[in-house]
C-alpha cells in the first residue's frame, strides 16, 4: 500500500524528522488560506500515487497566496497517469543549498532492509545507480539489532564532510529507520534531504510504501488507505478478498493461484489475445468468491469473453462450478464464458456445469485458444 | 533417491489442530508420510486422528518423537515465531506453508534459522513432495508419479499444472519443491538446483520462476557454471505491468528490474531450455531425460 507524501511526512514529523510546515487542501480557497497562514512562499504539490508529478505539472512554486490559489485551481482535478488529483499539499518552499537522497528498501538478495544514500539527491535514484553507482552508499541493517549508531554516522559522513551536518543526517536516518520499522514499510525515502543556506537539514519530500502483509497488525496504518485514489474495481476486489489488477485487454481471467494466473494471462497473449485483468481467487474457494469475481470481471466494459482456469488442489472445483451457476442466475452473462477446470471434485463440477447449460474443458491450452477466439468475435 | 525428504522423514505439524493444519495432516497421513507429532500450545496430550500425539511445544515434540522435519500451518502473525521455535528445537528442515508473513519478520527469521543450521523452505509455499515416499505440505499427491525430473517453482497451482502435464505424458518426478512467492524465502532456486545436481535419481530439472527479483538470473548463472544436468525454465508474468504486486508479494517489477524478458534472456544465455508456455515442458524434458 502506498502512502501519500503528506501521510508519510506526518509519520516522519511525529518521530522527529524536520519537515517544512504545511497542510492539505481540497479547494483553491483552502490552498490560499494555508499559504496565508504559513506566511512564506509555498509549494503546491499534487497528492496522487504516481511518480513524475513534477514533470506532469503537479508541483508548483507559489510566491504569494494568490498564486497558490491559482495553481491549486489548476492542479486539483488534474489527471496524472490516469489518476485524478483530489488533494494538494501546501507547504513552505525551502531554500536549497544542496540536495541528498536517503532511502531504505527491503533488499531481497541481502534479506534485510538496506539503506541507499547519495549526495546526488533530488533526482531518480535508479538513474544514479545506473550511471554513477559510485555515488551511492549501501548499508544493510540486521533488524535483530536495528540501525547501529556507527552505521548511521558512516552514512552521515558519506553525505557531508561537516561533522554537524553528518550528525544531523545520522539522527534523521535513525528516525527514518524507526519510522520504516514502526509502519511496516517495504520502502521509505526522503528525496531530497535538503541543506538550507543556514546549514540546517530538512526533509522536503517523503515517500513510504507499506508491506500489505503488515496491515492486519497495524490498524492505524491501514486506516491511511485512500480508496479514492485507487481503481474502484480494485477496491471492490480487495474487500471481497480477491487479488485483482486491471489491464487493458478484453479476455477477462479468473484463476486460482498467482503463478497460474500470470501464466494464464501470458498464454492468452501467446495465442494472440490480450488479458483484461489479473485475478486470483486464492487457495480455499467458496462459491461466494466466484460470484464476486464474476461481478468484478463483467463490470469492465472492455471484456468480450471470460476465461476460468482452475486447478483444484485445496480449491474444490465443484465450489467454483456452483459459484458460476449462482452468479449467472443472479445476473445473466452478456459475453461468452470458457471454463477450464481440473483436479479436486472435477467430475462433480462438470456435472453441475452441464446441468446448467455450461460446458467445461480440462485442457488449459484449448480453453485459452477458445476464449481468445471468442473475444475477437469468432465462433466457440 | 530424492532431495530434502524421503522415507526417513519424521514429520511434525505445527498448527495440527487448526482448520488448514488438520485437513492437510490427514492428507499427508493418507499419502503415507511419517507424521510423528503435532504441536498446538495448550492441546498437549491429545491424540490427532487417534494416532498422532499432540504437544504444547516443538521442543517437547522433538524430544519425544525425534521429528526431523516440521511443516507450519499457523496464522501469518505467528508464523515467524513458529519458524524460529522449530529451528531452536533442532529441527533440520522447516517448511512454512503460511501466506501473508510480513517481510520484516523474515529479516529476523532468516538469519536465526541459518545460525541454527536448519533449512527453511517458504514461507508462502506449497511445500514439497517426493512421489511415492513422502509429502510435506499441500501439493496434491495424485498428480505426481515417481521419475527422473526434479521440479522447483515459486508458485503453487502453476507447479500442479506442469506436474500434471508431465505425469499425463508419462514423465515422473524425483522431488517437487515449491520455494514460495515471497521476497525473502529460506531456500532459493540455486539451493534446489545444487541438490538436484547431486541427486542420482534426478536426470533433468524443470524450473518455474516469475517476475520480481534476480533469483532466476543467479540460478541461470549457476546452471551455466556448475551443472551438468539439463534444466528447462519458464517465467510467469510476461504480461504483468511494472510496479504492481501480482498476487505473490515477491512478484513485482521494480523500476525496470525483475522483468520476464531479462530472466528469459538469462536462461537462454545459460543454454537452458525455455518453455514459452507450461505445456512446452513436456517436449523439452522428453528430449532431455
Amino acid at each position: 500500500m502506498n502512502l501519500h507524501e503528506y501521510q508519510a511526512k506526518e509519520l516522519l514529523r511525529a518521530i522527529g524528522v524536520p519537515i517544512p510546515p504545511g497542510d492539505i487542501a481540497t479547494t483553491p480557497d483552502e490552498a490560499e488560506a494555508i499559504a496565508t497562514r504559513l506566511g512564506t512562499a509555498v509549494m503546491v504539490k499534487a497528492q496522487v500515487h504516481a511518480g513524475g508529478r513534477g514533470k506532469a505539472g503537479g508541483v508548483k512554486y507559489c510566491p504569494t497566496p494568490a498564486v497558490a490559489r491559482e495553481k491549486a485551481q489548476a492542479i486539483l482535478g488534474m489527471d496524472i497517469k490516469g489518476l485524478t488529483v483530489e488533494k494538494v499539499l501546501v507547504t513552505t518552499a525551502a531554500d536549497i543549498a544542496s540536495e541528498a537522497y536517503v532511502g531504505i528498501i527491503v533488499d531481497r538478495a541481502r534479506k534485510a532492509p538496506v539503506f541507499m544514500v547519495s549526495a546526488a539527491g533530488g533526482i531518480d535514484i535508479e538513474e544514479v545507480a545506473a550511471t554513477t553507482p559510485e555515488k551511492i552508499m549501501y548499508e544493510a541493517v540486521d533488524t535483530r539489532y536495528g540501525l547501529l549508531p556507527f552505521q548511521a554516522m558512516q552514512m552521515g559522513f558519506f553525505l557531508y564532510k561537516d561533522v554537524k551536518l553528518a550528525r544531523q543526517a545520522a539522527a534523521i536516518m535513525t528516525q527514518l529507520y524507526d519510522a520504516f520499522m514502526e509502519a511496516g514499510c517495504s520502502l521509505a525515502e526522503i528525496n531530497p534531504l535538503v541543506v538550507t543556506p543556514t546549514n540546517e537539514l530538512i526533509a522536503v519530500d517523503g515517500k513510504m510504501v507499506i508491506d500489505d502483509n503488515e496491515l492486519d497488525r497495524k490498524p492505524s496504518i491501514a486506516a491511511l488507505r485512500d480508496e479514492s485514489s485507487e481503481a474502484p474495481s480494485e477496491v471492490d476486489a480487495r474487500n471481497a478478498n480477491l487479488t485483482f489488477i486491471k489491464l487493458d485487454g478484453n479476455v477477462g481471467c479468473c484463476v486460482n493461484g498467482a503463478g497460474l494466473a500470470m501464466a494464464t494471462m501470458d498464454l492468452v497473449k501467446y495465442y494472440g489475445g490480450e488479458p483484461a485483468n489479473f485475478l486470483d481467487i486464492g487457495g480455499s474457494s467458496n462459491p461466494e468468491k466466484v460470484v464476486n469475481a464474476l461481478r468484478i470481471i463483467t463490470a469492465d466494459p472492455n471484456v468480450k469473453a471470460i476465461l476460468f482456469n482452475i486447478f483444484g488442489g485445496i480449491t474444490r472445483t465443484d465450489d467454483v462450478a456452483n459459484g458460476i451457476v449462482t452468479a449467472t442466475k443472479q445476473s445473466p452473462l452478456k459475453v461468452p464464458i470458457v471454463i477450464r477446470l481440473t483436479g479436486t471434485n472435477e467430475e462433480i463440477a462438470v456435472k453441475i456445469l452441464q446441468e446448467n447449460g455450461f460446458s467445461a474443458s480440462s485442457d488449459m491450452d484449448e480453453a485459452v485458444q477458445r476464449a481468445v477466439a471468442l473475444a475477437k468475435g469468432g465462433a466457440a | 533417491m530424492s532431495i530434502f525428504i524421503d522415507n526417513s522423514t519424521k514429520l511434525l505439524v505445527q498448527g495440527i489442530t487448526g482448520r488448514d493444519g488438520s485437513f492437510h495432516a490427514k492428507q499427508m497421513l493418507e499419502y503415507g508420510t511419517n507424521v510423528v507429532a503435532g504441536v498446538t500450545p495448550g492441546k498437549g496430550g491429545q491424540m490427532f486422528e487417534g494416532k498422532v500425539p499432540v504437544f504444547d511445544t516443538v521442543a517437547d515434540a522433538v524430544k519425544a518423537t525425534g521429528a526431523n522435519t516440521s511443516v507450519i500451518y499457523v496464522p501469518p502473525m505467528y508464523a515467524a515465531d513458529a519458524m524460529m521455535e522449530a529451528a531452536a528445537a533442532g529441527v533440520a528442515l522447516i517448511v512454512c506453508i503460511t501466506e501473508g508473513v510480513p517481510v520484516l519478520d523474515m529479516t529476523r527469521v532468516y538469519p536465526f534459522v541459518k545460525e541454527h543450521g536448519a533449512r527453511l523452505i517458504g514461507p508462502n509455499c506449497p511445500g514439497l513432495i517426493t512421489p511415492g515416499a513422502s509429502k510435506v505440505g499441500i501439493i496434491p499427491g495424485r498428480i505426481c508419479t515417481p521419475g527422473p525430473v526434479g521440479v522447483v517453482s515459486r508458485s503453487g497451482t502453476l507447479t500442479y499444472e506442469v506436474v500434471y502435464q508431465l505425469t499425463r505424458a508419462g514423465i515422473g518426478q524425483s522431488t517437487c519443491v515449491g520455494i514460495g512467492g515471497d521476497p525473502i524465502n529460506g531456500t532459493n532456486f540455486i539451493d534446489c538446483l545444487a541438490a538436484f545436481e547431486a541427486d542420482p535419481q534426478t536426470k533433468a530439472v524443470a524450473m518455474m520462476g516469475e517476475i520480481g527479483g534476480t533469483d532466476e538470473q543467479e540460478a541461470a548463472e549457476f546452471v551455466r557454471t556448475k551443472m551438468k544436468k539439463p534444466v528447462v525454465g519458464f517465467i510467469a508474468g510476461q504480461t504483468a505491468p511494472p510496479g504492481r504486486r501480482m498476487g505473490h508479494a515477491g512478484a513485482i517489477i521494480s523500476g525496470s528490474s525483475g522483468t520476464a524478458a531479462e530472466k528469459i534472456a538469462a536462461f537462454e544465455a545459460a543454454g537452458m531450455g525455455v518453455a514459452k508456455r507450461p505445456l512446452d515442458f513436456v517436449e523439452l524434458l522428453k528430449a532431455r531425460v
